[in-house]
């Protein structure tokens, strides 16, 4: 992690004028850097907790069922994390995580079964999927940056227009009989873990990388910072923005890929009402809905946290027409503690 | 010492005994004119700066001071006229790095990223990269703490630049603006916002780095600072060049009479007085402090015009915002009309029968979206209709009487504020100032952007209301607005100095404002 992104409030009410350096270890890691595991305790907690109540719990076939359940809205939680760091916002996310594989379905599935047209073989289906998310980019990332509309609205009418088109063309219905390739990411099995779980994991610990050690990186934090310093420091923001806006979107396409995958089927209603949890998961994790703060591994342990917690109430035995109110409650009770935790007032 | 630093830094330079006359000069400009549109904010303007002088540029608002500084650093290329470095020409705005290298600006509003840390700011975009092109946070830290004490700047490094002071950060954007290498730094009003130990801390760095062989041009509206400071003081006067000279060898007496002119003969000091001294005052001030002003006691008497006026953050904004209710005073207290409102409540003081005109037209004087006649009345909704219930006929002749009143510029009271000139907007809003019949007048900078001939027009206006026997309180640095004044009170760093009777002349004026004593 970039010992560069947050303080810690100790390091803040540090002596003040003499140079200073807040560390342990001899100085190896910054205490700033402790910031970004402060979420780390409260997974600990969690887990003990979710083993005193089910002894199921931590099993290698649990946990490898919660990392599978959260996959899919880990990748959106990692491209809202890269919009949010540039202060932007992305509603649209969560349909375009149901209209890019439901228009690789409509296209690929033969007639006769759902709205299919059958027009193209399954192997177009990856492809066509990924092509979609990117055009979703980049209609947005033309609206907000090239002709300078608002973000939060664009993206709250998008979400609603790309909803409507999956519901026009699959008629309300869900797609069955998906293609091999489309039932791939969600299905198959890499090392003894699902492909899915793979793909999470590595693109978040590619993301971390790329936002902590690479130039590219660092100018997401100083345009969400202070975009005006970031031009003066030869920052070619309009740029960066447009790859984070693409970007972003591809990554939604991929992620309901893996769902369809997993689930052998594209619902009309898929990705519906994430965008909330993602929001909820990168609040939690510590980005800043003002810009320029918060890092990747916040963002992850921000999601983890909220399935865990999840996973813990399905194995207490808690009725599922609850678990929505919960789910709720959750999200609240993690912002007060990362609150009380992080010391410094959301913004 | 800079042996970490590779070409980007170069060692300081040996002290100015290098400093030969025949040396070109830093920065030259000659034959600068910058149009825009049909404003003219430079008419054959010139600066030459020398290796290792500090530089002074003076001027009023509008001199054309800052436009000199965007075409100095790049921003903005002049219509006419030519700009060397050290003998050679500018390189081309695209080059913004070429830029970097000749000259760099410590402006009043701060270009560093306050979520990052000082280290990442003053290397963003230029990070250390090891292997396989990651960015190596320990090279980057490392050069940053070699770059900060190569220039005694005692900051950590791993500081949120969001934590400086304003004092660090200025110190923090004097070393980054030093690694680029560029050897020319322009100060814009770096005191501003300083205390007087600051600004001590600043001028000894000031010193130490021209010691180094770093050339300053120096922008501020303290005279006294540019004679504790500047080696060298180039005046600018709408829009031109008026003198350059040794600091000297030019007496305050001229340095204030080069910035101001001579000054034209103005009808407006014939004003007769219409002070009535028999009524209840229409205003009085009471042992006032606040936030940056402290004992301030006058009175404004029942038709009588009071100038209050000051330098940028001499607090004559602020008392006058007190007055009308904008902020609250932490001590003393205000009268209006002999009625003393809840204090720090506008409509308390609207109440007690107090019109204003805001600083900032665009920020507090109107809505733009709405129309003529809503912003005219926004503030006398009882008169509109009963219970709240808004007669629209009613607030439009109410309206067409103050747009009649005011000859303000337009087709009907319905048409939305932005669409006027800002001359028209400003007459808006004196319009609701004036709309109440109010006992006190209150006005902050009222003629600030607005053209000759509506300040003509606003200014007889206001001499036509203290006729009525209207208390009027003008805050502002503007002359003209000054001049009809019954008498002007001068504020100080946040404390009335002297008071002005009428018939002053303007570099008196201009030296109270500036803390300049003319007969030291």
């Amino acid at each position: 992690m970039p010992e560069t992104v947050l303080a810690d409030t100790a390091a803040a009410k540090g002596a003040e004028p003499e140079p200073r350096r807040t560390a342990l270890l001899g100085g190896r890691i910054p205490l700033a850097r402790l910031r970004d595991l402060a979420l780390v305790p409260a997974i600990v907690v969690i887990a003990i907790v979710g083993q005193i109540v089910n002894p199921v719990f931590l099993q290698a076939d649990n946990l490898i069922n919660v990392l599978q359940t959260m996959s899919e809205i880990a990748l959106l939680v990692l491209a809202q994390t890269m919009v949010l760091i540039v202060k932007k916002m992305d509603l649209s996310l969560e349909s375009t995580m149901g209209l890019a594989p439901g228009v690789a379905a409509w296209l690929v599935v033969p007639v006769g079964a759902g709205h299919g047209l059958g027009l193209l073989p399954g192997a177009w289906a990856i492809p066509v999927t990924l092509a979609v998310g990117a055009l979703v980019g980049v209609i947005n990332a033309l609206l907000i940056i090239r002709f300078g509309l608002n973000g939060f609205i664009v993206t709250l009418g998008m979400l609603i227009v790309l909803r409507g088109v999956l519901t026009g063309i699959s008629g309300g219905q869900t797609f069955f009989q998906l293609p091999p390739s489309m039932l791939y990411l969600g299905t198959a099995q890499w090392f003894g873990m699902p492909a899915s779980i793979w793909i999470c994991l590595v693109l978040f610990a590619v993301a971390i990388v790329v936002l902590g050690w690479t130039s590219f990186g660092r100018s997401l934090y100083a345009i969400g910072g202070n975009v005006d310093a970031a031009k003066a420091a030869g920052i070619r923001t309009d740029r960066v923005l447009w790859i984070v806006i693409v970007t972003g979107s591809v990554l939604a396409a991929l992620a309901g890929l893996m769902l369809s995958g997993r689930l052998a089927s594209v619902a009309s209603a898929q990705g519906n009402g994430y965008i909330f949890t993602v929001f909820a998961a990168a609040v939690i994790g510590g980005i800043s809905l003002n810009g320029g703060k918060g890092t990747m591994f916040g963002a992850f342990s921000g999601i983890l946290l909220l399935f865990m917690i999840q996973n813990v109430l399905t194995l207490a035995g808690v009725p599922a027409q609850w678990i929505g109110a919960l789910n709720g409650l959750i999200i609240l009770v993690a912002l007060t503690i990362s609150r009380i935790t992080g010391g410094k007032v959301q913004e | 010492m800079s042996d970490g630093e590779r070409s980007v830094t170069p060692a300081p330079a040996p002290a100015d005994d290098g400093r030969v006359p025949s040396d070109p000069p830093v920065v030259e400009a000659t034959g600068i004119v910058k149009r825009f549109g049909p404003t003219v904010a430079l008419n054959g303007a010139r600066i030459t700066i020398r290796p290792g002088e500090t530089h002074a540029l003076v001027g009023r608002n509008g001199a054309g001071k800052s436009t000199l500084v965007s075409v100095l650093t790049g921003l903005q290329a002049p219509d006419e006229g030519t700009v060397t470095f050290v003998g050679a020409p500018a390189p081309r705005l695209s080059d913004r790095d070429a830029w970097r290298q000749r000259v760099a600006c410590v402006y009043q509003k701060s270009t560093i990223i306050p979520t990052l840390t000082v280290a990442e700011n003053l290397f963003l975009n230029r990070h250390d990269h090891g292997r396989g092109r990651l960015i190596s946070w320990q090279a980057t830290r490392r050069r940053a703490q070699e770059l900060l004490s190569t220039w005694s700047v005692n900051v950590d490094p791993q500081t949120l630049a969001g934590e400086l002071s304003v004092e660090q950060r200025q110190f923090v954007e004097i070393a980054r603006a030093l690694s680029f290498g560029a050897r020319f730094i322009i100060l814009d009003e770096p005191t501003a916002q300083l205390d007087a130990a600051a600004i001590n801390r600043l001028f000894d760095r000031i010193r130490d780095l021209q010691r180094q062989g770093v050339t300053f041009l120096f922008i501020s509206h303290h005279l006294q600072e540019i004679y504790e400071i500047c080696d060298m003081v180039t005046v600018f006067r709408d829009a031109r060049h008026i003198v350059t000279a040794p600091v000297a060898e030019l007496g305050r007496a001229d340095l204030v009479a080069a910035m101001t002119g001579e000054a034209a003969a103005d009808r407006r000091e014939e004003r007769a007085t219409t002070l009535d001294s028999g009524a209840t005052a229409a205003l009085s001030v009471r042992a006032l402090g606040g936030d940056g002003y402290d004992d301030v006691s006058f009175q404004v008497g029942a038709g009588e015009i009071v100038g209050l006026a000051g330098a940028a953050g001499s607090g004559r904004t602020e008392v006058a915002e007190t007055v009308v209710g904008l902020r609250a005073a932490t001590a003393g207290d205000v009268e209006i009309a002999g009625s003393r409102p809840r204090p720090g409540s506008v409509p308390a003081a609207l109440a007690a029968g107090a019109g204003f005109v805001p600083q900032d037209r665009h920020h507090q004087g109107f809505v733009p979206d709405m129309s003529i006649a809503d912003n005219a009345t926004l503030s006398i909704p009882k008169r509109l209709g009963p219970k709240g219930f808004l007669n629209r006929s009613r607030r439009d002749r109410l309206a067409e009487g103050l747009i009649d009143n005011l000859a303000i510029k337009t087709p009907g009271p319905e048409l939305p504020v932005s669409a006027l000139s800002g001359g028209n907007q400003q007459k808006v809003v004196m319009a609701r100032a004036l709309a109440d019949d109010p006992r006190l007048l209150v006005l902050i900078n009222p003629t600030a952007g607005v053209d000759v001939r509506s300040k003509e027009f606003l200014l007889d206006k206001v001499e036509e209301t203290a006729e009525t026997g209207t208390g009027v309180l003008i805050a502002s640095d503007e002359l003209d607005d000054l001049r009809m004044c019954d008498r002007v009170l001068v504020m100080f760093q946040g404390r009335v100095t002297s008071e002005i009777a009428r018939g002053w002349h303007d570099h008196d004026l201009v030296a109270a404002m500036e803390g300049v004593d003319l007969h030291a």
